[in-house]
């Protein structure tokens, strides 16, 4: 079904990458949304990805955890092919139940939160934990408990999605992810659909994570956070990588002329 | 900013000043709403009076049979083929529904033609079709396909009584129905919660059954109600193959002692009975279901979308 690029078929990759792409390739009918994407994202670093939208960012994120499949090129996420499986040198398409698998070990934090609207904050945390962790009732709610200290939400747990600010549910939202133990965690564009003002928090608990270690890819138009929490900032437009580099870098210092004209837009 | 603030606060003051000035105008008379009035109640009045004076109506007798054996058989059956048809209709709905919605495109045309078919001819149609069912096969046989050796073969007539064919009839005509009411409830979900389900590594099944479907209910519950009314009173289609419902029953009684109309009016008052509590019963479920989401609307629209409506 999916015609997978001739280049890149060698192996199993070398390296202790959290996030691997090489030349990731997808369209939609003849647009062609990503057209060879490079990233690489190592244990317990913050990557963000910025440009103006339309730019692919968005799509390639969901590439990362296989929402969206990819049509060329390799994607490898903590060492295992995504969505494939490689045997020789063929790829094969993995079972459904195998996608899931794999998507318990990654995170994602959405635009619009997309709390199950009919769990209470406590359900919507330990949902997924239970029904396919494997986790004890009881260990699931002690651990969504700790989940809501730590964003600051203790004593929500039993409010609906619907009582909440934008900024609590997103804060939820990164609670639920988190229930899972993922040790990778994307979140995409987390704080543009909130008002100016539940910004900041929502900001908080991601700059706390990061000072956990947790690793983290960040599709993002807050260049405060990305030049403030980052370790690299990749800079797409048009479905490819423009420039990619420490923020400092390409914040401060961008190399080229596209860079330098959405940053002037956006800064 | 500023100068609204100057505003109000200038309307504040002179509403401040003046406290008592209330307004004490002569109500307008509304002459085209009093005659429309008068005009209803006339003849209402009249119509009743002459049904209640109308030796044809034989309240007598009316009131003789509301509770005579044969009419509260009836009943119980036409319950009992409401309860069974919407079971079967709703849980073969969802069924249907999630094939229309399926990745395996036979499946998804299977359900098409099944909706189309079950919808697209009148539900009278067929009940005398499932009546009739052993002019077209005289047996019924299973086993191995295109051998002679039968599981299960025993005379159509046997085993497909008029009761059987209506509850047949009934359930699946209600599973092309419900099927749709379904299927609008599963697209109204927001495509983000199957996102967010995905991602924490659930597989599609556990994602339909624990996030899309509860939150489907919200769509689906108020349109069922209707469906559940409408078929309470569709039964009494089946008294054409002689069903046992309440038609039925008062029809096999008024065909020997002539008492058409006394024994219809026992009918209705039954029918209007329990379409009253199945009433009081949706009006209630789509409160709970219904919260903060503008029920009546929704109501409407899926109405409109099953063609079903009232």
């Amino acid at each position: 079904m999916t015609e997978l690029s001739q280049e890149s078929t060698q192996g199993t990759p070398v390296d202790d990458l959290m996030v691997r792409a090489s030349r990731v390739r997808k369209s939609y009918g003849r647009t062609e949304v990503l057209r060879g994407i490079d990233f690489e994202v190592r244990p317990g670093e913050v990557a963000c990805l910025i440009g103006p939208s339309g730019s692919g960012k968005s799509t390639f994120l969901r590439c990362i955890n296989h929402l969206e499949t990819i049509e060329g090129g390799r994607l490898w996420v903590d060492g295992q092919l995504v969505g494939y499986r490689q045997k020789g040198d063929k790829i094969y398409e993995l079972r459904p139940r195998d996608v899931a698998a794999q998507r318990r070990r990654i995170g994602m934090v959405f635009q619009r939160f997309n709390l199950f609207s009919h769990m209470t904050v406590l359900q919507n945390i330990t949902h997924a934990p239970v029904l396919v962790g494997g986790e004890t009732k009881a260990a699931a709610r002690a651990h969504a408990l700790q989940l809501l200290e730590r964003v600051g939400l203790t004593g929500r747990d039993k409010a609906y999605p619907g009582q909440l600010s934008g900024g609590q549910q997103q804060r939820v939202a990164i609670a639920r992810a988190l229930a899972m133990r993922p040790p990778l965690m994307l979140f995409d564009e987390p704080t543009s659909a909130l008002d100016p003002e539940l910004v900041g928090e929502v900001l908080e608990v991601m700059r706390d994570l990061a000072r956990d270690g947790m690793t983290m890819v960040v599709v993002t138009h807050e260049m405060g956070f990305a030049k403030e929490v980052g370790d690299s900032v990749t800079f797409m437009d048009e479905g490819m990588v423009i420039e990619s580099g420490a923020p400092s870098d390409v914040l401060d210092n961008p190399q080229h002329e596209r860079t330098r004209s959405f940053l002037s837009k956006v800064l | 900013m500023t100068p609204a603030t100057t505003t109000s606060s200038t309307i504040d003051d002179e509403v401040g000043e003046r406290p008592d000035d209330n307004i004490s105008a002569v109500p307008l008379r509304h002459w085209g709403r009093w005659t429309g009035a008068a005009v209803v109640v006339l003849f209402s009045a009249s119509f009743l009076w002459s049904l209640a004076r109308n030796p044809n109506m034989e309240w007598g007798i009316v009131g003789e049979y509301l509770f005579a054996d044969f009419v509260l058989q009836g009943v119980g059956v036409t319950l009992m083929l409401t309860a069974v048809a919407m079971v079967i209709g709703t849980v073969g709905g969802v069924g249907v529904a999630v094939m229309r919605l399926s990745h395996n495109p036979v499946l998804r045309i299977g359900s098409w033609l099944f909706v189309w078919f079950f919808r697209g001819t009148p539900l009278l149609v067929q009940i005398i079709f499932w009546g009739f069912l052993a002019a077209l096969y005289q047996r019924i046989q299973l086993g191995v396909p295109f051998t002679d050796w039968y599981l299960v073969d025993v005379s159509t007539n046997d085993v497909v009584t008029p009761l059987v064919a209506a509850i047949l009839a009934l359930s699946l005509n209600e599973i092309a129905y419900a099927a749709e009411v379904v299927r609008s409830g599963i697209a109204s979900v927001d495509e983000g919660q199957d996102d967010a389900a995905q991602a924490l590594g659930l597989t599609g099944q556990q994602t339909m059954r624990t996030v899309t479907l509860p939150q489907a209910m919200r769509v689906i519950v108020p349109p069922m109600g209707n469906e559940t009314i409408t078929m309470l009173k569709s039964t009494a289609l089946v008294s054409v193959i002689g069903g046992k419902d309440l038609l039925t029953s008062v029809q096999s009684v008024y065909a020997q002692n002539f008492q058409v109309i006394p024994l219809l009016l026992v009918a209705a008052l039954w029918y209007l009975a329990m379409v009253s509590v199945l009433s009081l019963g949706q009006y209630f479920l789509e409160r709970r279901f219904g919260r903060g989401h503008g029920p009546a609307r929704t109501g409407l629209a899926e109405r409109w979308l099953t063609g079903r409506g009232k």
